[in-house]
């Protein structure tokens, strides 16, 4: 280690070849790997006759047709689909942010007895399969009249959520000194006065980049919706576009299209807050 | 700790619970709850999601049942093949693009961003775009295979022949993977110089040496991650099936996709929970090296 620690400071000359190979090889691999994303695009523009005409979907189109997202967003509904997800996913999204920061604040500043076993139940409860709790909520919904509604959907969301939420936010907590809680306590400050004015503000950009994650989860989520949403008024985009899938499947540059709509609001998110979303997907992965 | 901070806990123990007392309760309601109860429906018979009349207890005739069913076997073997697609292609992948894109030379940033795009992308967005690549005469895939001269070969119904469907779908199940591990590999390599990866990817017999010994070891976190997770993945593959076959192909259904078709499509619930159970007493091990995993972690602290 000693002697590369050394190479570090000497040696930033670097081999023009690898250099070179390094570009090859990384424009090459991205180039494919996004190659779908491009036909994606590209298709949703094109008209219905250069797709059947032209044999190579990934050639760019000869005319580009806005007009397939106009119709998309409009006659087949997209705009309806795109604000019940944000219907569905802004309220889901504060709400588990504010659940576990309760949670999690009780797990990193007190110690008792069923402390650890807690944080293992909300990890291990992150990663069960869906399946498992498919039945039994799709019947707690129907027995309280949550059923085909937002707030049911909503509900289970911040309830499921609150397993991730709880450990990433808790990591973060837990980083915080305690000093910054006992030292209001001796002036008398309730606990509760301590969580609301001293660890959340501390807390606020943890809890945005946590956000920023789940937004783009319960945006893209598929399943919960189609388990507890009947009425097609109330679909959010995922299910509209698998919908749209089966009837429009000739209809190829509608789909694509769909596509594109769906995938907007998390891609816009994603490039925005790009190093949240990265630290949020590597909790647990590292060390702190 | 001072002792003022001690005693002023012991006196209100039940502070911390009065802050655990909502997230605790719809942990219960939503999550934990349910589990139990989808033990519980898995040793009866039911026919009606609705009346809880319709409970037969049968103790354990629907498991007996899965021993001798076909289908589940299928399901079970499906659920095999994207487990080790999801282990042997994403993570040896993923820690080779990563180490290229750890090299921080000009530009790696940009490449890192369009890589992970996959990543942000809804299974429902994934399926619908890959159905389309797929497709058998106007596709991407068989027009590139028609193009390079494989005639008979660019007419396949990729997701419509049962003997390659399962692999298709998790062909794309993989190519959202491997930028997630990607990711995975990028935080562990964080601690590792850059020169030590830059030697490892052009010495060869020297670097054969180091990456066993120097760079293997600091990964090894990451990767028990990588694997862990990506096996739960896989475990969980539901989206991508429903979208592209609409569980309607039967020879494509994993374990995931096959409770669903049984509870919701042929109001089987006390069937489909028993495959509930199953598929959750697989994944329990993987989560369980999972979390000690992260225990262990925290403890080195």
């Amino acid at each position: 280690m000693e002697q590369l620690i050394v190479k570090k400071q000497t040696g930033k000359r670097r081999r023009p070849a690898l250099v070179a190979a390094f570009y090859v090889l990384s424009t090459l691999l991205v180039a494919v790997w996004l190659m779908p994303l491009v036909i994606a695009l590209f298709t949703s523009v094109k008209s219905m006759d250069e797709l059947m005409g032209n044999a190579f979907m990934w050639a760019p189109p000869r005319k580009w047709i806005w007009q397939n997202f106009a119709q998309v967003w409009q006659r087949v509904g997209m705009s309806r689909y795109v604000l019940n997800t944000f219907i569905i996913t802004v309220p889901s999204v504060l709400g588990t942010l504010f659940v576990s920061s309760l949670a999690a604040f009780a797990l990193a500043f007190y110690q008792f007895r069923l402390n650890r076993t807690l944080l293992v139940v909300f990890i291990a409860g992150m990663l069960i399969p869906f399946q498992m709790l498919m039945i039994p909520v799709f019947r707690l919904s129907d027995l309280v009249g949550l059923r085909d509604s937002y707030q049911g959907v909503i509900l289970f969301h911040v309830a499921f959520q609150l397993g991730f939420c709880t450990f990433f936010l808790r990591n973060f907590m837990k980083q915080i000194p305690y000093a910054l809680m006992e030292a209001p306590r001796m002036d008398g400050a309730s606990d509760f006065l301590i969580y609301r004015k001293v660890i959340l503000p501390l807390s606020i950009s943890s809890m945005a980049a946590l956000g920023v994650l789940e937004f783009t989860w319960i945006w893209n989520d598929l399943l919960w919706s189609l388990v507890l949403l009947q009425r097609d008024i109330l679909k959010p985009v995922t299910l509209g576009l698998a919908n749209m899938q089966g009837e429009f499947i000739s209809n190829y540059n509608m789909t694509a299209a769909g596509s594109i709509i769906a995938a907007a609001a998390p891609l816009l998110v994603f490039l925005v807050f790009q190093r949240f979303f990265i630290s949020g997907l590597t909790v647990g992965a590292v060390k702190g | 700790m001072d002792r003022v901070g001690i005693i002023k806990r012991e006196k209100v123990w039940w502070v911390p619970w009065a802050f655990l007392a909502l997230p605790l309760l719809m942990y219960l309601i939503w999550v934990i709850g349910p589990i139990l109860v989808s033990l519980y429906y898995s040793i009866t018979f039911k026919d009606s999601i609705f009346y809880p009349k319709g409970v037969r207890v049968v103790w354990l005739r629907n498991f007996i049942r899965l021993a001798t069913d076909p289908q589940f076997y299928l399901a079970l073997k499906n659920n095999l093949i994207w487990l080790a697609f999801f282990v042997i292609v994403p993570v040896p992948l993923g820690l080779f693009i990563a180490m290229m894109f750890n090299l921080e030379y000009k530009g790696s940033r940009l490449y890192k961003t369009l890589f992970y795009l996959p990543m942000t992308l809804s299974f429902t967005v994934i399926g619908t775009i890959w159905a389309w690549i797929y497709h058998p005469d106007f596709g991407a895939l068989n027009t590139f295979l028609r193009l390079l001269g494989f005639e008979s070969l660019g007419s396949t119904p990729w997701i419509g022949d049962k003997r390659y469907m399962t692999y298709a779908l998790v062909f794309v199940g993989v190519w959202r993977q491997v930028p997630y591990v990607m990711i995975l590999y990028l935080a562990g390599l964080k601690g590792v110089p850059v020169e030590l990866v830059e030697a490892a990817m052009i010495d060869g017999a020297r670097w054969g040496q180091r990456f066993r010994h120097v760079v293997i070891p600091l990964l090894a976190p990451a990767t028990v991650v990588a694997i862990t997770i990506s096996i739960i993945d896989s475990l969980r593959a539901f989206d991508i099936i429903y979208v592209m076959t609409n569980t309607k192909a039967r020879a494509a259904e994993v374990l995931a996709t096959y409770m669903y078709s049984s509870a919701f499509h042929y109001q089987d619930y006390g069937y489909g929970s028993a495959i509930a159970v199953v598929q959750f007493i697989i994944t329990l091990g993987f989560i369980l090296i999972y979390v000690s995993n992260v225990l262990r972690n925290e403890l080195q602290q």
